[in-house]
């Protein structure tokens, strides 16, 4: 009985995606969602909320996009991806773009076919170890068992890491964040390794956040960023400009609150163009005019965004550092609005 | 004669002695005790043994359930009001509750669908698993797939009236056709069915959804115990059909169809779940076309079906094997071509003795169904292993979870074993 | 004079193909055919198109790159320099560890629940029905779960066990149960222990000897040797005595608290266990009712009959009872095995490395290379059903009734 339903839903739906045509972009707006791949859970990045609506630095990204392709920032559909799903998830088109704190790599990029379209965050891998353990570097963990996420890069940073340093461990595999935490914090593994600005979100979440430290060593570099399918090169421009009109936004000091006002009234050649009143970049990229305005106004520019969901006023409390903007000694510098 | 006796005895008692109450030993829980718990030596040290053991589990657990707090919202609150004693934590369940059994996505406003889903699914399997009930009710039975799938998705109401108006076309023309050939009827029944569904896949507007009278919940939205009962139904349902056709096709005397049930049966039977289920979530994509993609849960839904029926196909073909060849033979003496001998004289005969073995592939499957938790989808496991442990309210509330998630499938499996007992013995027609 | 004629053949009608049984069965089996052919083709075809649109293709190559990630529990030698293929043999070898050890357990907890199940007492009867019903009514991935939570939620910390007065101490001073595991105390073999595992072996041999010249003197002459008091001592005297007279080459390696974790001995990881145990637990439940099935299937004449023989009734189990009951207990039995192996790859939930976790889990994270690990993965579990099955037939054979 119920497979009629299926195949019925089925020659339905095939039938109204087959009337789709090739390219992400058009696909997109004719489907009017957004499908983007972001994290099962972790706080400040992707991560539901008790309402159930999902909050975070890379669920700002895609909602970013959405509100500059589709003129809504809610229509996205959050597809919850683990290690393993992601890049299926991506490569199959069952998702049009991949906001998981996945590093930029060279394999990922040129073996994988992926094409990141920028940083939206620059972050390494640091361990976290309780303080009753009375550890001060990571070069002191000779002999530890190490919980550590499986099929990301930190696991074969740890592997390096420890090699190099000529010291052994004992390496737990977890699946997800919350699992690593659960085992953490159960004490089945002396130190949780992932990306700092996870571990800081992690220990946020713990009941006494003061009774873990974050060990100074950073043992690796993890440009983390959205990406996209190779070989949709419109599309992999609308997500890379969209990131960076974000980024550029916070540089020209264009903010969610004065939004209008600076489409108005700036002098600065550079706003006019970034927001429309000037040029035709829309047009270029496929969108109307006013596509990054959207962008901005759906959760504010680069800056807003990283104060709201990891800054420091957020219980997780992570400092601009290396993701400030270039003019702040950081490592942020969006190419230019031309 | 009497007087000589009446003399020579000095007394003869007239009427019978009323029997004489046992000895108290024998007798009563003394003599059950006696010849259950204490019948030799070695018996009543495992007797004592099982009541250490008892003893055991209950004074751990008692005291841990009737201390249980029912209504803090976090855990350090809950620690509070123990105030050291020990005792459940059940406010989790308490406060958790929907996501425990809808999944965190689904809309709240919508809890009565999947609700009312689950109450009609009651009344619709009622008839099929209760021959005493009217016939009548069948229609119902046949007619809840389509109500079930549009209370729980939404949309558009075409959608399933479509897929329903398929349905009942393909039945009106395999009943027109099967008198001249079963072939017929089941082939062209078939297409009558597909053509509907083309042609009314043009009619239906692009939009309808939109302006539906239920809002369209998208499936990656499903999730919760609700995850698993849909799965468990849904794939069970598909794979009887599918799992006596596999059955059949294996015993069938044509080589290349039994070379294709045998391989299929073989190779699914040979591969862990886990392994198709990775199949559904990084591999089956690639198998369709770019432009259509198949949400997950359908996926899941395919794979779990195969699973399912080569499992189920096996059952029937033992209870085919255990038919009497007296049966098969009957039937060709009386003429019949072989779909009517499968379809009046050998499959209900063998679909009885299956029964049992069925059921049971049933409920493991239905048990199955938590692994989707291991490919990301947030079943009843998946939301007490992510967002619920790793919350910072409750992390570390391990007991209550887990054992609230095995208590509902205790219920659930348990419940179906003993039916299925019930029912063997209803059917056991042939002892009578 | 050739008058004879073809007889009368109908010309051929193209309903033929369907209502004429000569042709039905070649119309279906070359509409099957098409069909097959033509789903291949299309699944081939839309596989190589998203290959293709992806720019990706299917090569191997990657098996013999370097995994570059590091394995906890390993049976044989492995560092991250190994390759791909090095880290998916440690996973075979671990599935194939824990299947084996879950196979054993499973069948003591079976055999065990399933006789006492028969038992006259009513309450361990009954307990032992509670067991099989909450067992096999739970999903086993919620038993793994359990079990595994047990191990590290509730076992003490390796750091409980330090300090003058620490929380946890070891058993007898030997085992250290920790919520990473449990720490076994190895054997060392000095010079001279492969004398005494020589002489074990030897003395095996002799048991078994000796058993068979007691049954053949009691086929032969009616003269009842016993068996079980000479088994043990032929087995353990001599071993013993070598033991000592060898100067006691055999140590043992027991675990110490050093660094972060216990050092020496063998540690057993807590994920290994809570599969271990949670698979033996569970399919034990199966394996329970199976040889429940079993003994009741024998019929009580056959009790009967062999007690009016004079057979006393550990006789009548070892000599009637169990050669007809394992008839009906084994072929189950191995498809419970079947069950474990397979079930075994739900390790991934516990983090232990089997092949689902090296091959099919952190090497197709690493290399992308879903579809090439995946087939893999289904290559290997498929031969393991195939031997299986393969014994199952076998022994099924061997122990069929003759029929005449």
């Amino acid at each position: 009985m119920k497979k009629n339903v299926i195949l019925g839903a089925l020659t339905v739906a095939g039938l109204s995606a087959g009337a789709a045509a090739a390219g992400t972009l058009d696909d997109v707006k004719a489907r009017g969602t957004l499908n983007c791949g972001v994290n099962t859970g972790l706080v400040g990045f992707a991560a539901p909320d008790a309402n159930g609506e999902w909050k975070g630095v890379d669920v700002a990204v895609c909602r970013a996009v959405a509100a500059a392709v589709l003129n809504d920032p809610t229509a996205v559909e959050f597809v919850p991806t683990t290690g393993k799903t992601r890049f299926t998830a991506l490569a199959s088109g069952e998702i049009d773009m991949l906001s998981r704190v996945t590093t930029w790599t060279f394999s990922r990029d040129v073996d994988l076919k992926f094409t990141f379209v920028g940083v939206n965050y620059y972050d390494g891998q640091g361990f976290m170890v309780p303080k009753a353990l009375g550890v001060s570097s990571a070069r002191e963990l000779d002999g530890a068992t190490v919980c550590v996420q499986t099929g990301t890069t930190t696991e074969l940073n740890l592997a390096d890491f420890f090699r190099t340093n000529n010291i052994s461990y004992e390496p737990v595999p977890v699946e997800t964040t919350a699992e690593g935490q659960q085992q953490y914090l159960a004490g089945s593994c002396d130190t949780y390794t992932t990306d700092a600005s996870a571990l800081a979100a992690t220990r946020a979440s713990f009941e006494a956040p003061g009774d873990h430290v974050i060990l100074p060593e950073i043992i690796s570099k993890e440009p983390l960023g959205p990406l996209v399918r190779h070989g949709d090169d419109e599309w992999a421009d609308v997500v890379r400009w969209t990131l960076n009109a974000l980024i550029t936004a916070e540089e020209l000091g264009v903010t969610s609150a004065n939004l209008d006002e600076m489409a108005a009234n700036s002098e600065n050649p550079e706003v006019a163009r970034l927001l429309g009143t000037e040029g035709t970049l829309g047009e270029m990229l496929g969108l109307d005019a006013a596509w990054a305005k959207r962008a901005i106004a759906a959760e504010g520019n680069y800056g807003e965004i990283f104060a709201r969901h990891i800054g420091e006023e957020t219980p997780i409390g992570l400092a601009r550092g290396l993701n400030a903007q270039w003019t702040d000694g950081g490592l942020l510098y969006s190419p230019p609005f031309r | 004669m009497s007087d000589i006796h009446a003399n020579s005895v000095a007394f003869v008692r007239k009427t019978e002695i009323p029997p004489a109450p046992p000895p108290y030993a024998a007798t009563g829980p003394v003599k059950w005790l006696r010849e259950n718990l204490f019948a030799t030596p070695a018996n009543s040290l495992l007797t004592i043994a099982a009541l250490y053991v008892i003893w055991l589990i209950l004074s751990g657990a008692l005291p841990w359930i009737a201390n249980g707090i029912w209504t803090t919202s976090s855990l350090t609150e809950c620690r509070q009001a123990l105030d050291g004693v020990a005792g459940a934590c059940f406010s989790v369940l308490t406060e958790r509750w929907n996501q425990l059994l809808f999944g965190f996505q689904y809309p709240s406003e919508f809890y009565w669908r999947p609700t009312l889903a689950l109450v009609l699914l009651f009344v619709a399997a009622a008839p099929v698993l209760f021959f005493d009930l009217p016939r009548k009710l069948l229609v119902f039975t046949a007619v809840y797939p389509f109500i079930a799938f549009w209370l729980i998705w939404g949309g558009t109401i075409l959608t399933p009236i479509l897929a329903l108006a398929g349905v009942i076309a393909g039945a009106l023309v395999y009943q027109r056709l099967v008198t001249g050939s079963f072939a017929y009827g089941f082939f062209g029944g078939i297409i009558a069915a597909f053509i509907v569904w083309t042609v009314g896949g043009w009619i239906i507007p692009a939009g309808a959804s939109d302006s539906a009278m239920l809002t369209a919940v998208p499936s990656r939205d499903l999730g919760g115990f609700m995850l698993n009962m849909m799965l468990g139904v849904t794939c069970v349902t598909l794979s009887v059909p599918i799992g006596i056709a596999l059955a059949l096709g294996r015993q069938s005397s044509m080589p290349l169809i039994k070379m294709i049930c045998v391989v299929f049966i073989e190779f699914i039977r040979g591969v862990p779940l886990i392994t198709l289920l990775f199949v559904a979530s990084v591999m089956l994509a690639y198998f369709f076309p770019p432009e259509s993609t198949l949400d997950l849960f359908l996926r899941v839904v395919i794979m779990i079906t195969m699973f399912s029926s080569a499992y189920i196909a096996e059952v029937i073909r033992g209870g085919l094997a255990a038919l009497p060849k007296g049966q098969y033979e009957a039937a060709d003496s009386l003429g019949l071509d072989y779909p009517q001998a499968m379809r009046l004289i050998i499959l209900p005969q063998a679909l009885k003795i299956s029964i049992p073995g069925i059921v049971n592939i049933a409920v493991g499957l239905f048990k199955d169904t938590t692994l989707v938790s291991v490919i990301g989808m947030f079943d009843i496991v998946g939301m007490i292993r992510g967002p619920i442990l790793a919350s910072t309210e409750w992390n570390g509330v391990y007991w209550e979870l887990l054992g609230f998630a095995s208590v509902l499938f205790f219920i659930v499996c348990y419940g179906i074993s003993q039916y299925s007992q019930w029912l063997e013995r209803r059917l056991a027609t042939d002892h009578r | 004079m050739t008058t004879l004629t073809d007889p009368p053949q109908g010309s051929f009608r193209l309903s033929m193909l369907i209502n004429d049984t000569r042709y039905r069965s070649l119309t279906f089996q070359a509409i099957a055919l098409l069909l097959l052919i033509v789903s291949i083709a299309y699944l081939a075809n839309n596989l190589f198109a998203n290959l293709a649109a992806a720019g990706l293709n299917i090569a191997y190559d990657f098996l013999g790159t370097p995994a570059g990630y590091d394995i906890n529990q390993t049976l044989v030698e492995y560092n991250s320099r190994s390759t791909h293929a090095r880290a998916a043999l440690v996973g075979i070898l671990n599935t194939l560890l824990v299947a084996f050890l879950s196979c054993v357990m499973a069948t003591v907890f079976g055999v065990l629940a399933g006789v006492l199940r028969l038992s006259n007492n009513w309450l361990v009867a009954k307990l032992m029905s509670f067991y099989v019903e909450i067992f096999r009514n739970i999903p086993v991935l919620i038993w793994i779960i359990i079990i595994f939570t047990i191990m590290t939620a509730v076992m003490p910390a390796p750091r409980a066990f330090r300090g003058d007065e620490p929380e946890a101490s070891m058993l007898l001073g030997l085992v250290a149960f920790t919520n990473r595991g449990i720490y076994i105390p190895a054997p060392v073999w000095g010079p001279g222990s492969l004398v005494v595992v020589a002489t074990f072996i030897v003395s095996i041999v002799g048991v078994i000897g000796y058993r068979r010249y007691a049954t053949n003197l009691l086929y032969s002459t009616g003269k009842l040797l016993p068996t079980g008091w000479p088994s043990l001592a032929i087995l353990f005297v001599p071993t013993i005595l070598m033991f000592y007279i060898m100067g006691r080459p055999i140590g043992l390696d027991i675990p110490e608290l050093g660094g972060f974790n216990f050092r020496g001995g063998i540690q057993v990881g807590a994920p290994l266990i809570a599969l271990w145990f949670a698979l033996s637990i569970y399919t034990g439940a199966f394996i329970a009712e199976n040889v429940r099935a079993g003994i009741q299937a024998v019929s009580k004449g056959q009790t009967e009959a062999a007690s009016a023989l004079g057979l006393r009734p550990g006789r009548v189990m070892k000599l009637v009872v169990l050669p007809q009951a394992l008839r009906v207990i084994i072929p189950p039995l191995i498809s419970q095995y079947l069950n474990i192996t397979k079930n075994s790859s739900l390790a991934i939930a516990v983090g232990y490395a089997d092949i689902t976790a090296t091959l099919g889990g952190i090497t197709l994270n690493q290399t992308g290379r879903a579809i090439e690990c995946v087939l893999l993965l289904m290559l290997f579990y498929l031969t393991i059903s195939l031997l299986i099955s393969a014994v199952m037939n076998v022994y099924n054979n061997a122990v069929k009734l003759k029929e005449r």
